[in-house]
């Protein structure tokens, strides 16, 4: 009896159980309701949909395991997405090489880091709250972006970045490819890493973790740039499926990615939180509103359901450890 | 069962409970239990922790109801069980040991607050809360500014406030529970003369402490509770602690003094002539390999920052630190882990151990070098290292992925003192390693330090009860006011001259 459940726990860890079920009642409810929902278009639509929202979402896990907030995940992911394309239109715009595009990744990511590093040391240095911080840096990146474009679409890309955002290799979209790489790599960082270790005790009580001789600080400012690295990521992609960059794309994704932590048993204060039960999280809200577009719901139907999602996963999460306590009680 | 008859005790008592049962969840919390406390007296309630005292308290102010069967006569009615209103109405009043107070709010409002609840019209009169808060004051020989927010005041002036409150109300009987716990030795006199006024203006006061010398001097009788039975009402005349604790525990400790004399080993610490203005002065002191070194003092004498500093914490303005014969300057704690300095946080519960995690990241958390493989943090080692250490200490455990809050204080303490012992440490300063701890695994962590000093560890003991450090360090040393005022050897120093002079 305990073999199969317990095996599974230790290999999930307990954040599993919500965002588990959520997938089985999603995935039962839409196959019922429609034949065409288990097909390979489905497939097709949220494996594309996923990575944007996805990669931004890894962006805002870590800080949220170390108690703290980026709320310039999408700005960050923007003007890294900025920098790649003004890298390219300096070689050429649709005419330039691979040579260019390979530097705009790497300006692209740096300049993500950036943001991070500096969030990280104001974070670190004076205790401010990350929210403030993070609010700060959003509204910079915000105004320093419409300021840069003029609020308008910079495009004008060469065609072999197109495949980055649509194509597929052996049938799996690329898109995908460096989301789930960019997940397995995020797991590893949490789960065999000191920096990973440090980051859910800092989460749960940064005074006891700097008194077991953890450099705090650095282990801050290390997740908010790995943070904003993660963002440029995001940024690219997102340039390579529209084929163009806004100051203000993806800017609705924000708080949705915040909830997706949740929905995945991340502790909204801190300490406690996995990759791979956000990632099923993640999967549920694109199958959701997936499904929902398949039975002929209006899109912004989607949003409002996710909503609901979460405050039902919330509520039973609540009971689910209510029955928990009192189970307890009654075995003892 | 054991019931001793107090003889004697022939006035009628103000409370008297009897066949009190509670069962929580299948778990007896009480069993059987009877208690009585007499009109003015000061009575006091002890037992380890777990051992039904706040479940007793929490029956008699009507916060649980007991199973069927118990009476409860209190001042010339019977209850089968209380309800907070009727306990309250009655004059029966606690004072929680987390107070229970409105930090934001003026102490006026934090004495008077209740007597202006529940009359009709609901409307704050300042003027008449102002007057039974100076009142109550009064009536504790006290002056306090009722109109500051309580915030400004220290604990041991809010635990005042607290009992003022509680006054208020027109109280006949109040508990205390734990209320010395955080005060000086100073404010500990002042409280205890607070409630020997109560006792004498006809208030009897159930007193719920842990330390035991307090207990002694100003309880009339104490009703030793263990593991939810009652084990007997004993007049505190005649009482010594480690009786009480023989009581409490159902052990017996015979407390020897461990000192010992060593043949000359290396010196591993020397420190010469460290000052922090404001917080300590002047500080020479040495440790030797394997030698224990007690440092006591009241609260505030510097004893903290002193270890603090030694631990790379805090920096010294002047003096210098010698570890191993090699002069050391930490910038941060890391410098002086990675020296072999380990610290043992008094506060467990916010610096000492990541309460909500697990019993296994815990203890790796300062060594997690010894458990990399490969550049990755390796699973198997982490639980073979945490299984050894979790063997060489004796601590008892569910699983190593439990949350380290689920631990007991001893236990949690064994796994505080084997993360540090991961570490490899040289020197290892414990802070108040009893804290929380109850009186029966406190003798298992000297057990445990004893053995530590017997490797070769030289270790150095801070803790403001003057037996801690008398029993198990080699050396004692007082500090007051930020000095070393005197050095005493356990095995030619009777305790009470040491606990006369730091008391003092």
């Amino acid at each position: 009896m305990t073999s199969f459940s317990e095996r599974l726990k230790a290999w999930f860890g307990p954040e599993m159980a919500g965002p588990g079920l959520a997938l089985v009642a999603v995935i039962l409810v839409f196959g019922l309701a429609s034949p065409q929902f288990l097909s390979a278009a489905t497939f097709g639509s949220v494996a594309f949909q996923l990575p944007e929202l996805g990669l931004l979402t890894l962006a805002m896990l870590l800080p949220i395991l170390t108690g703290g907030l980026n709320l310039a995940v999408t700005f960050t992911a923007n003007i890294a997405g900025l920098t790649l394309a003004w890298v390219l239109q300096a070689n050429g715009g649709a005419d330039a090489g691979a040579g260019a595009f390979a530097l705009g990744c790497i300006l692209a990511v740096m300049v993500g880091a950036a943001s991070g590093v500096v969030m990280g040391l104001v974070i670190a240095f004076t205790r401010a709250h990350p929210i403030l911080v993070s609010l700060s840096m959003m509204i910079f990146l915000r105004g320093l972006g419409e300021f840069l474009t003029r609020g308008g679409d910079v495009s004008g890309f060469p065609a072999f970045i197109g495949p980055l955002g649509h194509g597929s290799i052996a049938g799996i979209p690329i898109p995908l490819i460096v989301f789930i790489g960019c997940v397995l790599a995020w797991h590893l960082l949490l789960t065999r890493t000191k920096l990973g270790f440090n980051t859910y005790m800092i989460g749960s009580n940064l005074e006891a973790t700097r008194y077991s001789g953890i450099n705090t600080r650095k282990v801050i400012v290390l997740v908010y740039t790995l943070s904003g690295a993660m963002c440029a990521v995001a940024g690219i992609i997102m340039l390579a499926r529209f084929n163009s960059v806004r100051i203000g794309h993806g800017e609705s994704y924000l708080l949705i990615t915040v909830l997706a932590c949740f929905l995945g048993g991340v502790n909204p204060f801190g300490g406690f939180g996995r990759v791979i039960p956000v990632f099923v999280a993640l999967v549920v809200l694109q199958l959701l509103s997936s499904g929902l577009n398949l039975i002929g719901a209006n899109q912004h139907l989607a949003t409002a359901v996710w909503g609901l999602l979460l405050v039902g996963v919330m509520v039973l999460r609540f009971a689910a450890s209510k029955f928990k306590i009192s189970f307890v009680r009654k075995g003892t | 069962m054991q019931q001793l008859a107090i003889t004697g005790g022939s006035e009628k008592p103000l409370l008297s409970l009897h066949d009190i049962n509670m069962t929580f969840g299948g778990v007896k919390a009480l069993k059987n239990v009877s208690f009585d406390v007499r009109p003015g007296e000061v009575h006091c309630l002890a037992g380890e922790n777990g051992c039904g005292k706040s479940t007793l308290i929490k029956i008699i102010t009507g916060v649980y109801r007991p199973a069927d069967g118990a009476s409860i006569d209190y001042d010339g009615e019977t209850y089968s069980h209380m309800s907070p209103v009727t306990a309250q109405d009655r004059g029966i009043q606690v004072i929680w040991q987390d107070l229970a107070l409105f930090p934001e709010m003026s102490v006026a409002e934090n004495i008077a607050f209740q007597t202006v609840l529940g009359r009709w019209p609901k409307l704050v009169d300042y003027g008449r809360m102002r007057k039974i808060a100076t009142d109550a004051l009064e009536r504790l020989g006290i002056t306090l500014d009722v109109d500051l927010p309580l915030k400004e005041y220290a604990i041991a002036q809010r635990q005042i406030v607290a009992i003022a409150r509680a006054l208020v109300g027109e109280a006949k009987l109040v508990f205390m529970d734990e209320p010395t716990a955080s005060l000086t030795q100073s404010e500990t006199d002042h409280l205890l003369d607070i409630v020997r006024g109560l006792s004498a203006s006809g208030v009897a006061v159930v007193f719920v402490s842990h330390r035991l010398a307090e207990v002694l001097e100003i309880s009339s009788r104490i009703t030793v509770l263990r593991d939810g039975a009652l084990v007997g009402v004993y007049p505190a005349a005649g009482m010594t602690q480690s009786r009480i604790t023989e009581l409490m525990t159902g052990k017996t400790f015979d407390q020897q003094v461990r000192a010992k004399s060593r043949p000359d080993q290396p010196v591993v610490l020397e420190v010469k002539g460290l000052s922090r203005p404001g917080q300590f002065d002047d500080i020479s002191l040495t440790v030797q390999r394997g030698e224990t070194l007690g440092i006591t003092g009241l609260l505030g004498a510097g004893r903290t920052e002193l270890a603090q500093t030694l631990f790379g914490m805090l920096q010294p303005a002047t003096g210098t630190i010698t570890l191993e014969g090699k002069p050391v300057h930490f910038s941060s704690n890391r410098d002086a882990i990675k020296a072999g300095v380990a610290y043992l946080s008094e506060d467990r519960l916010s610096l000492g151990l990541i309460q909500p995690q697990s019993i296994a990241d815990n203890l790796v958390i300062s060594s997690l070098g010894k458990i990399v493989s490969g550049g990755f943090l390796s699973d198997e080692r982490k639980r073979k290292l945490v299984a050894g250490w979790i063997a060489d200490l004796g601590v008892k455990i569910g699983l190593q992925s439990d949350a380290i809050s689920t631990l007991s204080g001893g236990n949690q303490q064994r796994i505080a003192i084997a993360k540090w012992l991961a570490t490899d440490p040289k020197l290892l300063i414990l802070d108040a390693p009893t804290v929380g701890v109850d009186v029966g695994a406190r003798a298992g962590i000297f057990d445990i330090v004893a053995k530590l000093a017997e490797t070769g560890l030289a270790i150095i003991l801070i803790s403001d009860e003057v037996p801690e450090v008398y029993f198990n360090a080699d050396r004692v040393l007082h500090m007051a006011q930020g000095r070393i005022v005197g050095s005493y050897d356990p095995r030619s120093v009777p305790l009470a001259e040491i606990e006369g002079a730091v008391y003092a």
